[in-house]
Order: structure tokens, then sequence, then C-alpha cells
């Protein structure tokens, strides 16, 4: 079998279609399942009581936004470098996820500061960066929405990703340095080092069921983004219909 | 090469030289808006010190913003930049000849004045004298990663806007570094850490930036 074949959007459009319907339900399991675990298993939290819970989105959002951005520009390379449509679409495609999983993180983030710490917003290294993070992720999108040249918008992206994952360690460190130096609130996130197994039992499914969601969407946009942009193949224009 | 090099940098210059307003109408806008702070907070001053070094940086990234999306834009449009594209020269060379006058031009002036600004904050000449040197290095760096931004938003629409939400997220190590020496000297804190890793940063952006500004340019003109 020649898995290279797939690298072709006409080609990989329909295997797609028969992956998402895998990945959604799989996805909507382990759910039901994170979310059973987190709420009547886990433990109440000596210290947060109940309002802890929401880190069983929160946390797994987080992850989900970094990785994401990584693997964009992983795939915006790859489609920049190898001349692949299809990884460049895979890149598009991947942004509005990540994008929602960072602003998923910090609206989360925000509502279980208010019990925890008493305010909605601190200028805590990791939410700074997280916001960076989404301003990146508001770039890309943004300079691929201006170009009207599909091909114009992928390579400018994979540019802008390149220079954006090279900058996010230096982002991140300097705005650490930064909240060290002002030493304004320090909170300490989560005191993690004694957490209870369900707990991590739980974080550890929900985390899997972002993964899977992420993949089931991103292929249904990715679907989307071919049907666009391949509409004169006449495989596709069949397709469609 | 060198030849090339010069003879880009001496042209935008005269270029600029000639069309003085644009420089002008940059600095200007780094004056009033870093005047307009004390307005809008009020004339406390120890408030205004605590917050100058934020205030002019902040000031300066936004002004460089505004010259930055025209230092391909006339090139571009008068077929110039497609002529420099085709010289067997590398074209990190005339990035870098651009992106040295653009630096000249537009932000050396800001490090110029931003001491005088200084004053009107009440800071220290020892403070003073950190805001030049920190807005000296950190300047560069703006002029440089912002060459990506209008390489990339190159005869695009909304092209001065886009060019912030691309740039803007980028320059925060440059803006805490950079404040941060300033702070640091109001402080007490360790001035020369921040000027060491603004340096760093510098020459991190020197190596790699004019390489991405090629790409992008070779990108916007196909």
């Amino acid at each position: 079998m020649n898995l290279y074949k797939y690298a072709s959007p006409t080609a990989f459009y329909p295997l797609a279609g028969k992956m998402i319907p895998w990945f959604a339900v799989a996805a909507a399991l382990l759910f039901v399942a994170g979310l059973y675990v987190g709420f009547f298993v886990a433990p109440t939290d000596f210290q947060q009581g109940d309002a802890y819970r929401i880190m069983f989105i929160h946390v797994p959002a987080a992850w989900m936004g970094m990785l994401l951005y990584v693997l964009m520009a992983f795939y915006a390379a790859i489609g920049w470098a190898f001349n692949a449509r299809l990884a460049s679409m895979m890149a598009s495609s991947i942004s509005i996820t990540g994008a929602l999983f960072t602003l998923i993180s910090l609206v989360t983030g925000s509502l279980w500061g208010k019990p925890t710490w008493g305010t909605w917003w601190v200028w805590d290294a990791r939410m700074t960066s997280t916001l960076i993070l989404l301003f990146l992720y508001i770039g890309f999108i943004s300079l691929q929405s201006a170009i009207d040249e599909p091909r114009r918008a992928d390579r400018a992206g994979a540019v802008l990703a390149v220079v954006g994952v090279i900058n996010v360690p230096i982002i991140y460190f300097s705005v650490q340095w930064w909240n060290t130096l002002h030493q304004g609130a320090t909170i300490r996130i989560l005191n993690k080092p004694t957490i209870a197994p369900p707990m991590l039992a739980a974080l550890l499914i929900m985390l899997a069921a972002c993964w899977l969601y992420s993949i089931a969407v991103v292929l249904v946009r990715l679907r989307y983004i071919i049907l666009e942009r391949e509409q004169n193949a006449a495989r596709v224009a069949a397709m469609a219909v | 090469m060198l030849t090339m090099f010069r003879w880009i940098v001496w042209r935008d210059l005269t270029l600029a030289w000639r069309r003085r307003a644009d420089v002008l109408s940059t600095l200007f806008f780094f004056v009033i808006v870093v005047s307009l702070f004390p307005l809008g907070i009020g004339p406390e001053s120890q408030l205004l010190r605590s917050i100058a070094p934020g205030v002019v940086w902040v000031a300066a990234l936004l002004a460089s913003m505004l010259s930055l999306s025209r230092v391909f834009e006339n090139d571009y449009h008068d077929g110039t930049l497609e002529q420099m594209l085709l010289t067997p020269q590398p074209l990190f060379l005339v990035v870098l000849g651009k992106v040295l006058a653009q630096w000249l031009v537009s932000e050396v002036p800001l490090a110029l004045i931003a001491p005088l600004l200084g004053v009107q904050f009440d800071l220290e000449p020892h403070t003073l004298w950190i805001l030049f040197i920190s807005l000296l290095i950190g300047t560069p760096i703006l002029s440089l990663i912002g060459s990506i931004g209008a390489a990339l938003t190159l005869g695009l629409r909304g092209g001065g806007v886009l060019i912030a939400v691309l740039i803007l997220p980028l320059y925060v190590p440059v803006l805490i570094f950079g404040a941060g020496a300033v702070d640091a000297s109001i402080t007490g804190g360790n001035i020369q850490a921040n000027i060491y890793l603004l340096a760093a940063f510098f020459l991190l952006a020197l190596v790699f930036s004019p390489w991405a500004t090629s790409a992008a340019l070779r990108i916007s003109l196909e």
C-alpha cells in the first residue's frame, strides 16, 4: 500500500471522511468517562473544595493550546518546505482549534481564579504567556485570512508560524523573568506533588478526549478547506455532490 | 557585495531625507503618545516615575509599527523591490541594508529624544542614560523583527493594522528586557542582566530575521 498517495488532498478527502466518525465517537465516549470520573469519583480537594474540578477541562485545554501551536508550525513548515498542499491546509485547519483551546484555557483559568484567588485575572507568568500565545494564533489566522491567494497564504503563514515557534520559548522565559522581578501576586497554580490517583486519571482521560476531539474537528475543517480550494478539480466536484 | 549594501543604505537614507515629513511624523507620534499618559493618569510624580519606562517603551513599539509598514512599501509599488530580488547579490544583504536604513532614520531619533521625554516624567539623569542605552540596543530588534511582518503583509489590504497584530506579540521580550533595564535603574535592580539579555536577543534577531524577511519577500513577490 502506498501511503504517500494520501498526501494528495483529493485522495485524503474520502479517507478523512471515514476517520472522522471514529475519532468523534471515541472523543464523545472519553469526554463522558472523563467527566464522570472527574465529578463523581475524584475526591473533593481539602483546600479548594469542589472548585478545583474545573481543572479537568482547564489543564487539558492549556496543554492542547500549546501543543497545537507547535503542531501547526510543524505542518506549515512541511507544507512550505516540500510544497505539500495538504500539510498547509492542515496547518490552517489546526490554527482555529488551537486558538479555541487557548481561549478556553484562559476563560476557565479566570473562572477558577475567582473562587480560589479572589480575582479574575492575575499577571502570572503562565497566564500572561498563554495570553500571548492566543495573540500569536490570532496573528496567524488574520494573516492567512488577509491573503486571497491560497498558496501565498500558506507560505506566509508558515514563515510567521516558524518565527513564532522560535520566539515562544524566549517569550515564555522573558515573561517568567518579568514576573519574578515584579514580584506581584506570587501564586502557584497548583501545589502539584500530591494529586490523588482518580484526579490524575480524570485529567488524562480528558486529555485523551481533547486530543481525539481536536483530530476529528481538524479533519472536518480540513475537508471543507479541500472542497473550497480544490473545487476546480473534477474529482472533488464529484465528491461534493 | 558590500558596495550593494552601502548603495542600499545610502539610497534609502537619501529617499528618507527627501521625504522628511514621514520621518518627523513618526517622531511626533512618539512624543505625543508619551505626553498623553500623564494627562490620562494624573500629574502625581511618584506614579509617573514608576510607569515611565513602560510608557516610553510601549510608545516606541507603536511608533516603530508606523514606520515599519513603509520599509518595503514604496519599492514594492514602483517595482524596485522586484529588481532587487533579481540581482545576483544575496537578498540577505538587501534586507539588512534596508533595515539598517530604517533604523537610522526612524528609530535612532526616538532613542535620542526619549531622554527628553524622560525628564517630563521626572527621571534621574542616570535612569535617562539607561533609557537611552536600552532603546539604542532594543530598537534594532524592533526593526529586524518588524521587517518580517512588513515583508509578509506587502501589498495586502489593511497591511498597517495587520502588521501590528502579527508583530507586536513577538516584541514582548524586547519590551520586558528594555523596560526592565530602565525599571531596574529606578528600583535598584539588576540593570546589566536586562541589557545583556537585550543584546543577546539582538544578536539572535540579527542572525535569523533577515533570513525570514528574505523568505517572506520571495513569497510576497511570487
